[in-house]
C-alpha cells in the first residue's frame, strides 16, 4: 500500500490497520482453506443424498387393467403408498354434488383426478403420516363414504377432500399421467 | 487440575518418576479421584455414577449386539429376532441394552432435576451444564437413532415422525429431510446411516463427558449448602471436604448397587414393560399403528411440540408477523427445541445470588411444581392429541417455559432468601454432629 508516513495528523490515523503482503496472504490462506474444506465436505454431504437406484424408483408405471369400477388399489411409489380408486359414476357424482359444499381445503373434483374415473392420491393422512382406512374391502369409509383416518379421525370424501377431523389438507396427489387407457405412469 | 487445595501425587519409585516424567498419567489418574469433594453431599449426588455405569453398559452390550445384526431392511427384523431366540443369551443382552436407554434416561433426569434444585448451573459452574445439557441432547439423538434399528412398527413411523420435524423448516426443510432419510421416505438408506451414528455419537458422549467431569474439578462440586469449599489453604479446604476415593467412591458404589438391584429386576421379570408391542411387528410402509407413541424419555418434549396447534393465539400471531413462515407446525417445532435451550440457559435465566433451593422459600415452590409440570407433561405427550390432553399439554407447556423465562429471573428480585450456612463444615456438623 502507501509509504507510511512518520507524521501524525489526527490519533485514529496511527490505529488505522495497515494491510501489508503478510495479511493478504493470511487471508488467502484462509479463503483457500475454507474453500478447500469445503470442497472435502460437500461430496461427504452429497452422498447422503438419494442414491441413483433410489431416485430411479421414483417413476412408476401402473397397470390398471382389471381393476373394477368401485375398486381400489393400493401401489408403493418413492417408499409411499398411492391409492388409485377406479370411481363409479356415482361415486363422481357424489364428489361434484359437494364442489360447492363447506370445504376446509376446497377444491373442484375436477382439478383432482385427470381423468374423472380414476383418482389417484398419495395415501398419506395430512395431519401427521398415519394411512386413512378405506382400502381394503370392508374397512371404515368415513362419513363421507371416501377415506378414515383412525389415527385422529379425519374423514376424507370421494374426491380425497378433507372434510371433517384435525388433518389441513386434502390427500396429496401424486405428479402422474396416462401412458395409454389402462397405464398410469407415476412420478 | 482442581482449583481446591490438596495433595498431588508424587512419584516414588525409579519407576514411577521414570513414567512420570515422560508421561504423567498416573499423577492424572490420582489427582482426578483424589478430587477433594464437599461432605454434605447427599444421595442426589449419586447419578453421576449411574450414568457413567449407564453409558459403559451400553457400549459393551452394543458392541455385542451389533456382531449379531444386520442392518439392512430385509434383514434387520430378522436380526433382531435372531439375537432374542438363537445367540447366547442374546435376549439378556439385548433386554440389558433396551432397558439401559430407560436407566439412562432415569438416571439423567434425576441429574438435571437436581442440578436445577440446588442451582449446580450457577456460576462458576456454567459451562459443566452446558456440556451436560449437550450431552442430554445427544443421549437423546442416540436413543432415537438406536430404536430405529430394530425395524418394527415404532421405528419405522417414529422414524417418519420425528424426519418429518426437520420437513417442518421453512424453506430448506424437504430438501433437507430428503438428505437425513436419502430418500423420498424412511427406507434402507435410512437404516444404514441410523446405524453408523447410533454407534458414532455414544463416543463423542463420551469425549463430552470426559470434559464435564474435567469442567466440574476445576470448579469443585457443588453441594447440597450451595456454598463454597474454602480454598484459602490446604487444612481450610479439608474441614469442607473429604477425597473422592474411597469416601465417596464407596458411598456411590453402594447407591449403584442398590439401583442396579431394581433395574436388573426389571431386566430380568418385565423386560418389556416400558417398549411398545408394536415394535414386534416389522416395519410396514402402507400400515401405520393405531397410536404412534415415542419411547417415554421424549414425552414431555414430545407434549410441548403437539401443543401447540393452530388455534392457539400465540401461534396464530407467530403466524400472521412472520407472514406464514411459521406455521403451526414448524412453531411447536421450535418450542420443543426452545425448551430444552432454556434449560441450558437457566445459569443466565436465574438472578438470584443465592445457590441452593433449600435457602429460597419461594423457589422451591415453583420448583416443585416445574417438577410435577414434567410429569404432567410425559403422561399428557402418551395421550391422543385431542381435549381435554391438548390443552393441559398447553398448560403445561407454558408453564415450562414461565419457569424459565419469567419465574427465574423474577424470582431473584423479589424472593427474600432464607439464612444459608457459612461453610460447608457448618451444614455438616448441624447434620450429623461434629466429628471430633
Amino acid at each position: 500500500m502507501s509509504v507510511q508516513s512518520e507524521t501524525t495528523e489526527t490519533p485514529d490515523m496511527i490505529e488505522e490497520p495497515q494491510e501489508t503482503r503478510r495479511d493478504f496472504l493470511y487471508y488467502a490462506t484462509a479463503g483457500a482453506g475454507a474453500v478447500g474444506l469445503g470442497a472435502a465436505i460437500w461430496p461427504l454431504v452429497n452422498s447422503l443424498n438419494p442414491s441413483a437406484d433410489v431416485a430411479a424408483l421414483s417413476v412408476i408405471e401402473v397397470d390398471l387393467d382389471g381393476v373394477e369400477p368401485g375398486t381400489r388399489i393400493t401401489v408403493s411409489w418413492s417408499g409411499k403408498p398411492v391409492f388409485i380408486d377406479h370411481r363409479t359414476e356415482e361415486q363422481i357424482a357424489k364428489a361434484r354434488a359437494d364442489d360447492t359444499a363447506q370445504l376446509p381445503d376446497p377444491a373442484l373434483d375436477a382439478d383432482r383426478a385427470i381423468r374423472p374415473e380414476w383418482l389417484v392420491q398419495i395415501g398419506i393422512c395430512t395431519h401427521l403420516g398415519c394411512i386413512p382406512l378405506g382400502q381394503g374391502s370392508s374397512d371404515p369409509l368415513g362419513d363421507w363414504d371416501g377415506w378414515f383416518c383412525p389415527c385422529h379421525g379425519s374423514h376424507y370424501d370421494t374426491a380425497g377432500r378433507i372434510r371433517k377431523g384435525p388433518a389441513p389438507r386434502n390427500l396429496d396427489l401424486p405428479p402422474y399421467a396416462f401412458k395409454s387407457d389402462t397405464v398410469v405412469v407415476i412420478g | 487440575m482442581s482449583g481446591i487445595p490438596h495433595d498431588h501425587y508424587e512419584p516414588k519409585s525409579r519407576g514411577e518418576k521414570w513414567l512420570h516424567s515422560r508421561l504423567p498419567i498416573v499423577g492424572l489418574i490420582y489427582d482426578t479421584i483424589m478430587l477433594p469433594t464437599p461432605k454434605n453431599l447427599n444421595w442426589m449426588w449419586i447419578w453421576g455414577i449411574v450414568l457413567v455405569f449407564c453409558l459403559v453398559l451400553q457400549i459393551v452390550t452394543g458392541v455385542i449386539l451389533v456382531m449379531h445384526y444386520t442392518p439392512n431392511v430385509d434383514l434387520a427384523f430378522a436380526s433382531i429376532e435372531h439375537i432374542m431366540r438363537n445367540v447366547n443369551g442374546g435376549y439378556f443382552i439385548r433386554y440389558l441394552h433396551m432397558n439401559g436407554a430407560s436407566l439412562f434416561f432415569i438416571a439423567v433426569y434425576l441429574h438435571i432435576f437436581r442440578g436445577l434444585y440446588y442451582g449446580s448451573y450457577k456460576a462458576p459452574r456454567e459451562v459443566t451444564w452446558i456440556i451436560g445439557m449437550l450431552i442430554y441432547l445427544l443421549m437423546m439423538a442416540t436413543g432415537f437413532l438406536g430404536y430405529v434399528l430394530p425395524w418394527g412398527q415404532m421405528s419405522f413411523w417414529g422414524a417418519t415422525v420425528i424426519t418429518g420435524l426437520f420437513g417442518a423448516i421453512p424453506f430448506i426443510g424437504d430438501p433437507l429431510q430428503t438428505l437425513l432419510l436419502g430418500g423420498p421416505s424412511v427406507d434402507n438408506a435410512t437404516l444404514n446411516r441410523f446405524f453408523s451414528l447410533h454407534y458414532l455419537l455414544p463416543f463423542l458422549i463420551l469425549g463430552l463427558v470426559i470434559v464435564h467431569v474435567w469442567a466440574f474439578h476445576t470448579t469443585g462440586n457443588n453441594n447440597p449448602a450451595g456454598v463454597e469449599v474454602r480454598r484459602g489453604s490446604k487444612a481450610e479446604a479439608e474441614k469442607d471436604t473429604v477425597p473422592f476415593w474411597p469416601y465417596f467412591v464407596i458411598k456411590d458404589f453402594f447407591a449403584l448397587a442398590v439401583v442396579l438391584v431394581v433395574f436388573f429386576a426389571v431386566v430380568g421379570f418385565m423386560p418389556n414393560y416400558l417398549g411398545h408391542p408394536d415394535n414386534y411387528i416389522e416395519a410396514n410402509p402402507l400400515v401405520t399403528p393405531a397410536a404412534i407413541v415415542p419411547e417415554w424419555y421424549y414425552l414431555p418434549f414430545y407434549a410441548i411440540l403437539r401443543a401447540f396447534t393452530s388455534d392457539v393465539w400465540v401461534v396464530m400471531l407467530t403466524n400472521f408477523l412472520t407472514g406464514g413462515i411459521v406455521d403451526a407446525k414448524f412453531f411447536g417445532v421450535l418450542a420443543m427445541f426452545g425448551s430444552m435451550v432454556a434449560i441450558a440457559l437457566a445459569p443466565w435465566l436465574d438472578t438470584s445470588s443465592v445457590r441452593s433451593g433449600k435457602y429460597r422459600p419461594m423457589f422451591k415452590w415453583w420448583f416443585w411444581l416445574l417438577a410435577i409440570d414434567f410429569f404432567v407433561l410425559m403422561w399428557a405427550g402418551a395421550m391422543p392429541a385431542e381435549p381435554p390432553y391438548s390443552i393441559i399439554s398447553l398448560i403445561g407447556a407454558s408453564y415450562w417455559f414461565a419457569y424459565f423465562f419469567v419465574i427465574l429471573p423474577l424470582l431473584g428480585v423479589i424472593e427474600r432468601p432464607s439464612k444459608q450456612p457459612a461453610t460447608i463444615e457448618e451444614d455438616f456438623n448441624a447434620h450429623y454432629g461434629k466429628s471430633e
